[in-house]
Order: structure tokens, then C-alpha cells, then sequence
């Protein structure tokens, strides 16, 4: 991580260091580069060096990062405002219960005012697939999607990759099964992309419903496979990551129960043990321990759980400050 | 001057009377006096054609005028401006305007406006139920006598199998078809997308083709039990077209339409060209734009004449319909503007049959409303035939420029897409509209 390191600003005034990041926005992992997403997990390692030894830092001093959720969210906002405080930035948070339309003010009109207002970078969730798409381009301010729809979690994303790399060394040939509802999961779809570039194998599980069709004959370098088998996912896996069931799955005839999906697709000591010895547990939260998630498993000794919400925020900081300084230069 | 224009040394295609040949077409006053080689007709204005085509103006089944109620999208003035620069002199438009025409009040009071300020022919469809909501019939007697052609409640089909029974069977006792939207709503609701490939990657909700098939068949089979006169809206799947060709090999009377939108694009123009996904709210349509495979099925639904009709289902929006997010978009293209180019060029790439594609635009619709029987001679150019016609210029490459609409809906996901083909200039009843050449 030398390098990485001596990449790293000193505290005061956000200094003009060079950088491979030249991108305005962070909308997916789909379009990062290897070379991308190395720089950003190789900053956000030297970010949590920093962090422990000096705290809050002043690089960001002056950049106004504004939050803007269309949607709830504890753990991504608290994130990405933490983050940002820790390097500096001004940071004004937004809520929007419903949609931009629904509330009259359309979601270009948003971005464009909260531009006018100084922001620099916006971090906006949405419920609408592409939502931040739209919003990319239609302001000069560079644009972090946080979430949209069923779509895109990027940041999720790198900070998965960061935790799996912490935890395993180099990613080349390891194998992170993803288990649960897959369809509607914009986590695991931006991990497909940032894992398989990082060289993983990913393979995708869940119900028959809750799976893609047709990302199964996907040939992005054949290394994601989806399966309804949880026993095929698991077989020899570095990794497992269990996401969230929503309970309304069940009341749309999705899964006969969640009693049923316990049964079939829980991720549990007894599975686990198909796994490598040692393989890591992830979620990304929020987590219904004892749905998707044994306990035992959820806080078991290779659960990284609360290591992925800690890394987050210096993944995130390592996010914000190669697009505030991208930004700078531009 | 008398009222007579001689076209002269046009590629002449008239799919009726079987003409595919260099002619000249003479024209007195509103109607078609004579298609022949070499007419003599010295006190005529002479329109030199050479090296154009000339067909019967195109007449379209399914258009949406937006007025009255939703003027901002456009109005019956803006909308068959469009359509006469597309090539369309004849258009039946879609109820789907507030009030709906469902009894003979709106009708007349339609028919009032479409008298003052259309310029091309209009012809009303009535609703198939009171304002289009599925619960209980419209006016049917009513609509029919006041001249409405067809009865659709456009975009919303009727889900009720026992409503859209009885509505086949009083519409068979009036000699009026039904233009049904075939979706099944169980499976389709909330989708914006064609559920598959595209919709799986960039995480919309998808709209499954087994919605329109399962609607299709249940349509055709009561049809069947009515022995009504059904014709299906904007057919978008292979299974679809496969299910028309089975009735008909049956015998039954089954017709339906397929949109320029559907012949060209597929899901893919949701995601765009780019390496980042445009969702392009333009190419959100419904029923959605689907696979490559249902596109050539539709291609050889009209290659075959399994599909009778090529319909733009012209749907104009406002802007701010179309400049947010996908999920909330409006669903629609505004087509009348590059429908005859779209078409032009699909036979240029030789994925349509020429013969097939003009017939599906002129004579077919005409015979599949009956409405030769309103306009005797409509989209034909036979002698005595209604002077429409319509002038384009094959070869003629342009490129889509959404800002030089004449119609107020700017939304087509073709806008900087260059396509093969222009129309060039349009009679509509005797009078003459030059496009002139193209300036792009």
C-alpha cells in the first residue's frame, strides 16, 4: 500500500495531486476501469491508516457534498456524510418522501437549483432505476449514485471489493457466491461487475423468481453463473454474501413464505460448511437475522459484517475525494 | 387554370389495382382522373416526379391527436400537420382524449373541431366502454351512426373477458371492428420494459411478452365465439404474429397492425449505443419494443401478410413527459414524422418487402376499418379515388432532427439516427403540400 500511501493529501487545503481519476460521475461499477477501482481500494486502505492515526482531516476544505435521498437509508447516508466530514466538506443533507414528479419538482430542476446553491458533488439515491443518470447529465456537478431502483450500488460495491480484498489478498480466481433476491438487488448486480473485473468468480443464487434469466448466459469473461441451487452457489465459495428478503416478495406470490425461503436459500452453519474453510460472511444491510441470515452465522467469527459498514466510509472517502479533486481540474 | 396536376414520370405503385410502374397520374380537382404512360394533358400544372415514388397517401389506424384534453401534447391542428408531412392524408384517432368520445355528444363535438382544423382526413374511434374504464359499455349505436370507424379503449385493454365478449357481439351487429390493445394487465402492471435482457441489466420492472400473447389468444377466441370483427392493435411479439396466422389459416377474420417503432428497434434502444445505459425515456412505448427475434417475426408478419397494417400509434408528449425518470416517463413516440423514412429504410436494408410494406400502408388499413366503404376508392388511385397521394424520395438520406417536428411531441428515440427515404410532397383531397428537398 506504499504507493497508495504517499498518494495520500496532507491535512489543510485540498491539494492538486495527481490522479488517474478523471471521471465526472460514479454511476455503476460497469464502466470502472481495473485500474479505477485499484485506485480507489488502494486509496480507500490508506484512508483507514490515516483515519485511525489523525481523525478528521481538512483535504475536502470548501467542497460542498449534498445528499440527496429519494429513498430511506441509514447506513449509506450516515456513510457518506461521515466520510465527507472526515475529509472537510460542507455537507447538506436532503430527504424527498416520493418521487421528484411526485412532488412537483422534477429531479432535473433539483439537481440544477441544489448546483446553483455551490454543490459539488451530489450523492443521490433513488427509487427509479437510471434516476441518477438523468441527474449526471444534467449538472456540472459530479454525481454519486447510492442507489437506484433495482440497478446500481456502486459504492456497495467497492466497498465489498475492499473488504473481500482486506480479508483475502489478491481476488484472482476466488469465488463469492451472492445468495438471496437477485432480481431486484442493485447490490449484487454492481458487485457482478467491480468482482468479475477484480478477476472473482461470482455466482448468483436465489430463488427461481428472485434470479435473472437472462444474465445466465451472460459472457462478460464467463465468470458469473446463476443458480437456484444454494448447495451449487456455496461448494467450495472464499466467500458468501446473503442479502436482504423483502417481506413484500412474499405477499407478492414471489416466494411461497418466508418460512419457505428459511428453508431453501437461509444461509446457515450447515451450508456454510460447504464453503472453503474460513470463507467470509457478508451483508450488506440491513440484515433480517434469522431470514436470509442465521445468527450464528451473521456474528460468527469470519462474519465481516460490521468490517463492510466500516470500510465504507473509507471507501467513500477515497470516492469523494478522487471526484473532488477530478472536479477541481476540470 | 383548371384544377388539374399532372405528375409526371413517377415511380407509380399503387398496391390495388396492382400498379408497380413508371407513370404518369393526372389529378381533377379532388380526385384521381387518370393513371396512364404518357398523358397528354396540356392545361394541367405539371409536378415533374421523376425519380420519385408515388403512392396513395397513407392511411393510419391508430394515432393519437391528444385533443381535446391534453393540448400540450398537441392538437388536432399540430398532429395532422405531422401526419401530412409523414405522407398521411387519412387517420383514425384513438379515444384516449378527456372526455373520451364514448357517446354520440363527443363524437359530434370531436368531428366539429377535426372540421375546422385538420388537415388531413380524420375519422373517430369510439371507446369501447364509458370513458374507456372498463366497467360498462359505451353508446355503441350511437358511436356507430356518428361515424365513428372502429371501437378501442386504446390503451387500457378490456380486461373483463365477459365485457369484451359483449362488446364483439353488439359490435358485430353494427358492422363496426374492435381495435383491441391486447395486454394482460395480471402480468404486465407496473412494467417499463420488456422484461428479458435489457430490463434484467438495468434493473426496470419488466413487462412480459406472455401479457400480450395470453390477451392475443383469448381475444382471438372470442372472436371466434362472437364472430365479430376483431383487429389487434400494435402487435409486439413473435408468438403474437404466429397466433394471427393460425386464425387466419382457420378462417377467421382477424386483422392487426404492427408500428414502425416495433420494425426498427428493439429493447436494445433503451439502453443506448453507449457504454453507459441512456435509458432513453424516447424508447419507452407500449407495449414495449422487445427482442431482435420479435422484431424479424414482425417483419415477416408483413413480409407474409399475416400483419395487414403498419400503424404509428403516434403518440405525442410533452416535453417534461419524457425529461425524467424512466419509471415515470410517459409511454409513446411521436412517428408521423419518420414512419414513411423508417419504413423506407427497413426496405432499403431489404428487411421488408416493398410490395408488402406499401400495401400494409394503404390498402390494408383501408379494407381491414372498411373504409373503402365511407370514401369509395380510399387508398387506392383509381380513377374517381379521393385525390391523396403522397411523393418520396427513396434514396434521399436525412438525419432525425427532433427540433424540426411540426408535430408538438418531440419524443422518438431516432433523434440523430440517419435514416434512408423522404417524403417530398403530399396531396391530401386535391391539395398539393411540396416538403421540398430535404435540407439536412
Amino acid at each position: 500500500m506504499a504507493s497508495a500511501a504517499t498518494r495520500f493529501p496532507q491535512p489543510g487545503p485540498a491539494p492538486i495531486v495527481e490522479t488517474s481519476w478523471t471521471a465526472k460521475d460514479l454511476l455503476d461499477t460497469d464502466t470502472l476501469s481495473l485500474a479505477e477501482i485499484n485506485l480507489i481500494l488502494d486509496q480507500a486502505g490508506a484512508m483507514k491508516d490515516v483515519r485511525q492515526r489523525q481523525g478528521k482531516l481538512a483535504t475536502l476544505r470548501g467542497v460542498a457534498v449534498v445528499t440527496l435521498f429519494y429513498e430511506q437509508s441509514t447506513r449509506t447516508r450516515a456513510s457518506f456524510e461521515m466520510a465527507a466530514k472526515l475529509l472537510g466538506a460542507d455537507v447538506v443533507n436532503l430527504t424527498a418522501s416520493g418521487s421528484s414528479v411526485e412532488k412537483g419538482e422534477t429531479l432535473i430542476d433539483t439537481v440544477r437549483t441544489l448546483e446553483a446553491i455551490g454543490a459539488d458533488l451530489l450523492v443521490i439515491r433513488h427509487g427509479s432505476s437510471g434516476a441518477p443518470y438523468l441527474a449526471a447529465r444534467n449538472t456540472s456537478a459530479g454525481v454519486i449514485n447510492a442507489g437506484d431502483g433495482a440497478h446500481a450500488h456502486p459504492t456497495q460495491a467497492l466497498l465489498d471489493a475492499f473488504t473481500l480484498r482486506e480479508n483475502l489478498g489478491d481476488l484472482k480466481g476466488r469465488r463469492v457466491a451472492i445468495v438471496g433476491d437477485v432480481l431486484h438487488s442493485r447490490v449484487a448486480r454492481s458487485n457482478i461487475w467491480a468482482l468479475t473485473a477484480l478477476g472473482c468468480s461470482v455466482i448468483l443464487c436465489g430463488p427461481a423468481t428472485l434470479i435473472p434469466r437472462t444474465l445466465e448466459d451472460g459472457t462478460e469473461e464467463g465468470r458469473y453463473m446463476v443458480t437456484d441451487s444454494i448447495e451449487e452457489a456455496l461448494d467450495g465459495a472464499d466467500a458468501v454474501m446473503a442479502l436482504r428478503m423483502q417481506r413484500e416478495r412474499q405477499e407478492s406470490g414471489l416466494i411461497p413464505s418466508l418460512r419457505a425461503y428459511v428453508r431453501d436459500y437461509q444461509v446457515n452453519s450447515a451450508r456454510l460448511a460447504l464453503a472453503r474453510p474460513g470463507a467470509i460472511v457478508m451483508h450488506p444491510g440491513p440484515m433480517n437475522e434469522g431470514i436470509e441470515i442465521a445468527q450464528d452465522v451473521a456474528h460468527g467469527i469470519t462474519s465481516t459484517i460490521e468490517e463492510q459498514v466500516a470500510n465504507g466510509v473509507a471507501v467513500r472517502m477515497a470516492i469523494l475525494y478522487h471526484m473532488a479533486l477530478a472536479r477541481q481540474r476540470r | 387554370m383548371t384544377g388539374l396536376t399532372l405528375f409526371s414520370g413517377a415511380h407509380v405503385i399503387d398496391p390495388a389495382n396492382g400498379i408497380d410502374a413508371k407513370l404518369d397520374v393526372l389529378v381533377d380537382g379532388p380526385v384521381i382522373a387518370n393513371v396512364a404512360a404518357g398523358i397528354a394533358a396540356d392545361d394541367a400544372r405539371v409536378v415533374d416526379a421523376t425519380g420519385l415514388l408515388l403512392l396513395p397517401g397513407f392511411v393510419d389506424l391508430h394515432a393519437h391527436l391528444r385533443e381535446p384534453g391534453f393540448e400540450q401534447k398537441g392538437t388536432i391542428e399540430t398532429e395532422t400537420a405531422a401526419a401530412l408531412r409523414g405522407g398521411f392524408t387519412t387517420i383514425c384517432a384513438m379515444p384516449n382524449t378527456d372526455p373520451a368520445p364514448d357517446d354520440a355528444s363527443t363524437v359530434e363535438a370531436l368531428k366539429g373541431r377535426i372540421g375546422r382544423d385538420a388537415h388531413v382526413r380524420v375519422f373517430p374511434i369510439g371507446c369501447i366502454t364509458r370513458e374507456r374504464a372498463g366497467l360498462s359499455l359505451a353508446e355503441l349505436s350511437e358511436l356507430a351512426d356518428a361515424g365513428c370507424v372502429a371501437f378501442s379503449d386504446d390503451g387500457h385493454p378490456v380486461t373483463s373477458p365477459r365485457l369484451f365478449r359483449n362488446a364483439l357481439a353488439i359490435s358485430r351487429s353494427l358492422g363496426i371492428p374492435i381495435s383491441e390493445h391486447s395486454d394482460d394487465p395480471a402480468l404486465s402492471a407496473g412494467g417499463v420494459a420488456h422484461e428479458g435482457r435489457v430490463s434484467e441489466r438495468l434493473g426496470l420492472r419488466g413487462y412480459p411478452a406472455a401479457a400480450e400473447i395470453n390477451a392475443v389468444a383469448r381475444n382471438i377466441e372470442l372472436a371466434e365465439a362472437t364472430g365479430a370483427r376483431l383487429h389487434l392493435a400494435h402487435l409486439s411479439c413473435a408468438r403474437s404474429v404466429a397466433l394471427v396466422a393460425d386464425a387466419r389459416a382457420r378462417g377467421l377474420n382477424i386483422t392487426s397492425e404492427v408500428t414502425p417503432s416495433h420494425l426498427f428497434l428493439t429493447e436494445d434502444a433503451i439502453a443506448g449505443p453507449g457504454r453507459e445505459p441512456a435509458y432513453d425515456t424516447n424508447a419507452r412505448i407500449n407495449p414495449p419494443l422487445r427482442t431482435e427475434e420479435d422484431r424479424k417475426a414482425l417483419l415477416a408478419g408483413i413480409n407474409d401478410g399475416t400483419i395487414d397494417a403498419i400503424a404509428t400509434d403516434h403518440a405525442p408528449h410533452a416535453t417534461e413527459d419524457k425529461l425524467c425518470e424512466f419509471d415515470h416517463a410517459a409511454p409513446g413516440i411521436s412517428c408521423f414524422e419518420t414512419a414513411a423514412a423508417t419504413i423506407l429504410t427497413l426496405i432499403d436494408r431489404g428487411e421488408l418487402d416493398p410490395a408488402a410494406a406499401w400495401a400494409a400502408l394503404t390498402i390494408n388499413p383501408v379494407r381491414a376499418f372498411g373504409l373503402q366503404h365511407r370514401v369509395p376508392g380510399l387508398g387506392t388511385l383509381s380513377v374517381g379515388a379521393p385525390a391523396d397521394l403522397v411523393l418520396l424520395a427513396s434514396s434521399e438520406a436525412w438525419t432525425v432532427d427532433p427540433a424540426r417536428f411540426v408535430s408538438r411531441g418531440r419524443n422518438t428515440p431516432l433523434g440523430g439516427i440517419t435514416l434512408t427515404g423522404h417524403v417530398r410532397a403530399v396531396m391530401a383531397s386535391g391539395k398539393l403540400w411540396e416538403m421540398g428537398a430535404n435540407d439536412d
